[in-house]
């Protein structure tokens, strides 16, 4: 994989991603009112969120949160660029977690108890969910004999067909990365039942712009993740690919509007002993075979 | 307009009362009244939001309280006082720990009388205060500009 190619990639997932993200964190809003007997707000709301949000003062409190949150941006944008150009996906898993770190760096920065907290959680979080995320990369690498994203193309069925037990831990664990109840431990959507705002308690204006932003990047390229299971042969099984991220993301969105947040006790051992049931058992599998 | 108006978040603080105003506060905030539609989210952060809806009377205990939210609000802000007890001291106005309105402490844009105030008369209150918000919003913008 080339250099250029992954450099092309990158800019085209930071322009394309948040238009995508936008849409889709617009359209989850309507959804999500609809499950509750509500109209919702219109599909470009999360936009409007952002732009206001541009034009608020600037107050940020220890001067640097905003740098800390281009630093996620711009690891969540490379993280896109290598996997939607083909590259490494084990490259994309570390990158994206580089841009998680950055973001739990910009919730410290600020020394608020309330932030503080929020970014513990958040690093529970990133705690509970890495084995796994590790775990379905080398899942990937033992179906397809390749970390590059791009071998998909060479198979003859999609990777789902061998490790769908890893899909499934995969699939437990994007409720977490994607921040939905029941694993909204860091930063709940709904006041009055979060200590302030968790993780963004001391973020406001741009920055939480930014914030608002990397979460659109980070939905796009995890269902792009998702997508990589149902893709084989040629870029025409990317259409199977694409449906099926939609129909995870309507599934996490449903489990969103149906469950209570847990503790993150329960959090951290539910998600391990699903890594180590559906990766481990899947990778041992795939390596007697 | 800008898009200041277009995603007013609120917090609300209820002073001091009965509470009242405060769970007509919530009421509108329901799936009934669905203020979503028009962007408006309740946070719990006075960092995020723009609109400060206060409800009852300042006493003395709490006008640290509320002038602490108010200062914490980032820049265009607006304040809506909720009830009689937030516009004036209503009721309570003679007890011993009263200060009076909000107004006795942080500067209030619109007032929204009542007892309790009707969800219907609070998204009037709401949707005059957006005009406020507009004005402010375009005043930074233009002061960021000629900085």
């Amino acid at each position: 994989m080339s250099l250029i190619q992954t450099l092309l990639g990158t800019v085209l997932f930071a322009v394309l991603a948040p238009v995508v993200g936008c849409l889709l964190a617009g359209a989850d809003r309507i959804v999500s009112a609809r499950m509750q007997g509500r109209v919702g707000p219109p599909l470009l709301q999360p936009y409007y969120d952002v732009r206001k949000l541009l034009g608020k003062e600037d107050v940020s409190v220890s001067g640097v949160d905003g740098l800390y949150m281009t630093c996620a941006l711009v690891f969540t944008a490379f993280s896109g660029g290598f996997f939607f150009s083909g590259g490494n996906l084990l490259m994309s898993a570390f990158l994206i977690t580089m841009a998680a770190l950055f973001f739990i760096i910009a919730a410290y920065s600020s020394r608020s108890p309330f932030a503080e907290i929020g970014a513990g959680r958040e690093s529970l979080q990133v705690m509970a969910y890495e084995p796994m995320v590790i775990l379905m990369a080398v899942a990937f690498y033992l179906a397809t004999g390749t970390f590059q994203v791009a071998g998909v193309f060479d198979l003859r069925h999609p990777i789902v067909c061998t490790t769908w037990l890893a899909f499934i831990g995969f699939l437990f664990i994007l409720t977490i990365k994607l921040r939905k109840s029941p694993f909204d431990l860091s930063s709940s959507h709904h006041a009055h039942q979060e200590l302030v705002k968790g993780v963004t308690t001391e973020m406001s204006g741009r920055t939480l712009a930014k914030v608002e932003v990397m979460h659109w990047c980070e939905t796009v390229l995890f269902l792009g993740w998702t997508g990589m299971f149902f893709v084989w042969g040629g870029p025409a099984t990317l259409i199977v690919g694409v449906v099926f991220a939609l129909l995870a993301w309507f599934l996490e969105i449903l489990i969103d509007n149906n469950f209570a947040r847990v503790k993150w006790q329960a959090m951290l051992k539910s998600a391990w002993i699903v890594a180590l049931v559906c990766g481990g058992v899947n990778i041992a599998v795939l390596m007697l075979l | 307009m800008s898009f200041a108006t277009k995603s007013p978040w609120v917090i609300h603080y209820d002073a001091s009362s009965c509470n009242g105003c405060d769970i007509e506060v919530l009421a509108a905030l329901c799936p009934g009244f669905d203020l979503e539609r028009f962007g408006i989210v309740n946070t719990g952060n006075p960092k995020h939001a723009d609109i400060f809806l206060v409800t009852g009377s300042v006493n003395e205990r709490n006008q640290h309280v509320v002038k602490q939210i108010y200062d914490q609000m980032v820049e265009p802000k607006v304040v809506v006082a909720c009830g009689i007890c937030a516009c004036s001291g209503g009721i309570f106005h003679d007890c011993y720990n009263i200060l009076g309105g909000v107004d006795k402490v942080i500067p209030v844009d619109v007032y929204v009388p009542g007892c309790a105030v009707r969800p219907e008369a609070l998204i009037d209150g709401v949707v005059q205060a957006l005009d406020i918000l507009d004005q402010r919003a375009k005043a930074l913008e233009a002061k960021r500009k000629g900085a």
